[in-house]
């Protein structure tokens, strides 16, 4: 037989849950819009659970905030389970901040000590201007994928799933380069600004599969000069990126797509001229 | 206005195929003649977007997000069901749509549940041939996983990220269609209203979320592709800015809203830790096949696990109680989701919760490890595993995990008829949106498959025969109509505006949770609804006088953003108490306490409530108005579930 009894002893035990014992000190990025200029303001943090994530961290300020009548601190963020690439943040000097192979809203308070002075910074990449405060604006992520980024099939494929046989290796391949969210910490970390990570995921994920190979050539040129005509820097192999990389995509996805890119330049001339038109 | 579902004659198996005849088309030239507004980039909108696109008309697609491949399909871990019987298992369209009507309580309309089993073998071809990177065989075939409510194999995934994986092929074929110049993409674009002329939706109003603009579109035709709205309930799985208000906005305007409280509760989710807590986690159904639940047979215990002075592998197995394995012999760990979740709430209440916050059980791999070895816990579940230790910093090789129960999906929705039209002519909604495919409760690995299936496969034939109809005429913003809207949304956003009380949107949001969780959650009683009635008008009330809204219009305000969602919500919240309120059955995901049977399973009253509770808005703070689609079932027996 379920019943109905009152929770609310346990609701008041939630709230004292939340009442931790950290202080911090944040140094924040705040900037109206990307017209006018930033700075650093510094906010106190106030009894932090250790196991709040970092952005539950930056939610109670933001509420402490409103009540004051300040407006809080903006910054992008959606599913909170480190899957939808919204969220960013370069925390003390790392996107994501200090730990690997996890993005900010998976951070945890425990990470840091109590009384530490954390500085929170939007990316910064010309390439990404300033949206407000910690937020900027990756479009131009779309456009490089909107450049080339796909397999050109129509809604209505009558072939079989099962008619293209594709190894399990490859797809096991295909599938670590498709993980990318989207993020942008890889330009973020880099010195030169460099997008090469994040392009070079899709043209590696397209260029293993049989499904990529008749726009193989044309693909890798399309999405490049987007991702030129964008502003961002170029590769000096530092690896930063992939240190960086939430997903933890490989290095390894540039060497192909430099490889792919060098055989269209030297050897597919004619294809790829007949696919501009 | 009566309801006419439209679904078409003949036997179950042809209705979908002689409907595609039966459409009227708009041939080649003419389709660039049309306008589509396409709100939301998940799997149904993106889907929709790229195909109507594909076929010539002319698409204008919306997401408040970023990116359109921010879309919280995203999120989605499991799979996505097909009857592709490629495991020569038995497996066949009628065994999937008969699954789907039973998992979904009898609740759901056949008609609709055959269509989508009947396309299912085409989203995963179209996927395929996207470049989606599915699991495969050594043979390089494609691989297939079992999931519940079903015994066969039909399941297709990609590790532990289908719903990534599926979204950004949607996505590429999106941006295909974006770079080709048929579709504009508007993305931080909020959608606030729909315009509605002589009856029929002719576009909406937005408010651009990067300058505040406020702004009109027209179309022949809008497609709702706004997801689903758990967050009614505060803490759900689902992303911080899923929300109703798309769907909300348009039930104000006129489109009915179909069976609004039945949502699902999936089980086996990482408990909350504490107030400050913004979402929760989803752990793999998967989990069940080889954890254990428990919880300790005494209060006593209880406490001294949550105070911490004893350890949970320290509690002596006499102590123990293995409630889902003693109730249910038979099916053991493995009930439904809805069984296990509201015997799980049954625990904690009864003050055997353990954890810091009392809010959970646990779910103990213990014997697992020692049957198996660690080893080989670690490659079945290691990324689970991993997760968890990130998120609660404890070691579930060692110590059990703890959970409980967590707001997931939402099966009610705006009403739809057979071609996805809402009661509005003209509007439409696809994927969670809508009310039309899981009846009382989804079966996992089906979301993905009807957020496709509605975007793919059945809208770019409907739309046309509608479009058809209204012809090519152009429909632009000059139309009073349009500043008429407009109007209505600056003022609504005024309002909120002027708020300068002493709670934040978010505070409101939690209370609302607090209350939807308590008694329009797991178990609802009565007596328990109309309590929750009381509770949600006075939440409205207090939130129109002690809101507090920072900043103004013109500017990134997320403030602004949050405070309109969350009127919604708490609208939606009434409602849905309404909906448990009049729905004096339980079946599937709403539990009513008084109607449940000896074994405390839910009891179904079909003489009564086999139909769809479809609500009409009547204006503010005026009682809906309740329409009734009586549910015919032609193909599948109604029987009760048991599982004991």
């Amino acid at each position: 037989m379920y019943l109905i009894l009152d929770t609310n002893y346990l609701i008041q035990n939630l709230k004292e849950m939340s009442n931790g014992n950290m202080n911090l000190t944040l140094k924040v990025w705040r900037q109206k819009n990307a017209q006018t200029s930033g700075k650093f303001v510094s906010y106190k943090a106030e009894n932090i659970s250790p196991d709040m994530s970092f952005l539950e961290m930056l939610d109670v300020v933001n509420e402490g905030l409103t009540h004051k009548g300040d407006e809080p601190i903006n910054f992008d963020h959606d599913c909170r389970e480190g899957i939808c690439g919204m969220c960013s943040l370069y925390i003390n000097g790392h996107p994501h901040g200090p730990k690997r192979g996890v993005t900010t809203c998976q951070l945890h308070m425990r990470t840091f000590h109590d009384g530490e002075t954390i500085t929170i910074e939007p990316w910064r990449a010309s390439a990404f201007p300033v949206v407000k405060d910690l937020a900027v604006d990756r479009s131009a992520f779309d456009r490089i994928q909107q450049a080339g980024g796909y397999v050109s099939v129509n809604t209505g494929v009558t072939t079989d799933g099962n008619a293209l046989l594709i190894p399990k290796v490859i797809a096991d391949e295909a599938f670590n380069s498709a993980t990318c969210i989207g993020c942008g910490a890889c330009v973020a970390a880099c010195k030169n600004a460099s997008a090469m990570l994040f392009v070079s995921a899709k043209i590696t994920q397209l260029g293993l599969l049989p499904q990529g190979q008749p726009e193989r050539y044309s693909r890798v040129q399309s999405m490049v000069a987007q991702m030129d005509e964008e502003g961002f820097g170029s590769c000096t192999n530092t690896g930063a990126c992939e240190a960086e990389c939430p997903k933890e995509i490989k290095l390894t996805n540039i060497a192909r797509m430099n490889n792919d890119f060098l055989s269209a330049k030297l050897f597919r001339e004619e294809e790829i001229h007949e696919a501009k038109h | 206005m009566s309801l006419d579902a439209k679904i078409p004659e003949g036997p179950l198996a042809d209705r979908w195929n002689k409907h595609k005849f039966d459409l009227k088309l708009v041939n080649p030239a003419n389709k660039r003649k049309y306008d589509i507004i396409v709100v939301g980039t998940g799997l149904a909108g993106a889907a929709a977007a790229a195909s109507l696109a594909e076929l010539g008309y002319n698409v204008k697609a919306f997401c408040f997000q970023d990116s359109p491949r921010r879309a919280h399909s995203i999120a989605a871990q499991g799979g996505i069901n097909a009857a592709k019987n490629y495991q020569n298992d038995g497996d066949s369209v009628f065994r999937l749509f008969y699954d789907t009507i039973k998992g979904g309580d009898y609740r759901a309309r056949e008609s609709n549940v055959h269509r989508l089993a009947e396309v299912s073998v085409n989203i995963i071809d179209q996927c395929v041939a996207q470049g989606v990177p599915f699991a495969r065989e050594y043979g390089g075939l494609l691989d297939n996983r079992s999931f519940g409510g079903s015994q066969v194999s039909r399941t297709f995934y990609a590790r532990g990220q289908t719903g990534q994986q599926l979204l950004l092929g949607a996505y590429s074929a999106l941006n295909r269609q974006i770079h080709a110049g048929k579709v504009k993409m508007y993305t931080r674009t909020e959608m606030l209203d729909v315009v509605t002329i002589d009856g029929h939706a002719k576009g909406i109003v937005t408010r651009n979320m990067l300058t505040g603009a406020i702004e009109s579109h027209a179309g022949h035709a809008v497609l709702l592709c706004t997801g689903g709205y758990s967050n009614v309930f505060y803490l759900s799985t689902n992303a911080i800015g899923s929300n109703v208000t798309a769907a909300w906005r348009a039930h104000k305007r006129g489109a009915y809203f179909g069976n609004p409280c039945y949502t699902q509760i999936h089980p086996t989710c990482i408990p909350v830790t504490g107030d400050h807590q913004s979402k929760l986690t989803l752990m793999s159904e998967s989990l069940r096949n080889d954890g254990r639940v428990w919880a300790p047979k005494t209060v006593e215990i209880a406490e001294q696990l949550r105070k911490g002075t004893i350890k949970a592998d320290q509690v002596k197995e006499d102590d123990r109680d293995y409630f889902l394995e003693r109730k249910y012999p038979a099916f053991g760990n493995l009930v439904p989701r809805d069984v296990a979740s509201r015997n799980a709430k049954e625990m904690v209440e009864e003050g055997k919760g353990v954890g810091g916050s009392g809010f959970a059980v646990f779910l103990d791999f213990a014997d697992a490890i020692k049957r198996l070895g660690e080893d080989t816990v670690r490659a079945k579940y290691g990324n689970l595993f991993d997760m968890y230790i990130q998120i609660t910093d404890e070691n579930p090789y060692k110590q059990p995990m703890r959970i409980y129960p967590a707001v997931h999906y939402t099966m009610g929705g705006l009403w739809v008829d057979y071609n996805l039209s809402t009661t509005i002519p003209g509007l439409y909604a696809l994927g969670e949106c809508n009310f039309s495919d899981h009846g009382a409760n989804r079966l996992g690995a089906s979301a993905l498959m009807q957020g496709l299936s509605d975007g793919y496969f059945v809208i770019p034939y409907t739309l046309g025969d509608y479009l058809a109809k209204i012809g090519p005429k152009k429909v632009d913003t000059s139309h009073p109509a349009f500043e008429a809207t407009k109007k209505d949304v600056i003022a609504h956003i005024n309002k909120l505006l002027a708020l300068k009380g002493t709670k934040t949107a978010n505070e409101y949001h939690r209370e609302l949770g607090h209350i939807m969780w308590e008694y329009c959650g797991m178990a609802r009683t009565d007596e328990g609804l109309k309590k929750a009635k009381g509770l949600i008008q006075a939440l409205k009330a207090d939130f129109w006088k002690n809101a507090i809204v920072a900043g103004e219009n013109e500017e990134v305000n997320a403030s602004l953003e949050r405070a309109g969602r969350i009127a919604d919500f708490i609208e939606l919240g009434e409602l849905m108490v309404d909906d448990a309120l009049m729905r004096k059955e339980s079946c599937g995901g709403h539990f009513r306490v008084e109607s449940q049977t000896a074994d405390g399973e839910a009891l179904r009253d079909d003489e009564n409530f086999a139909f769809v509770a479809a609500w009409e808005f009547k204006g503010e703070d005026q009682p809906e108005e309740l329409h009734k689609e009586e549910l015919v079932f032609e193909a599948v027996h109604l029987s009760q579930r048991n599982y004991a």
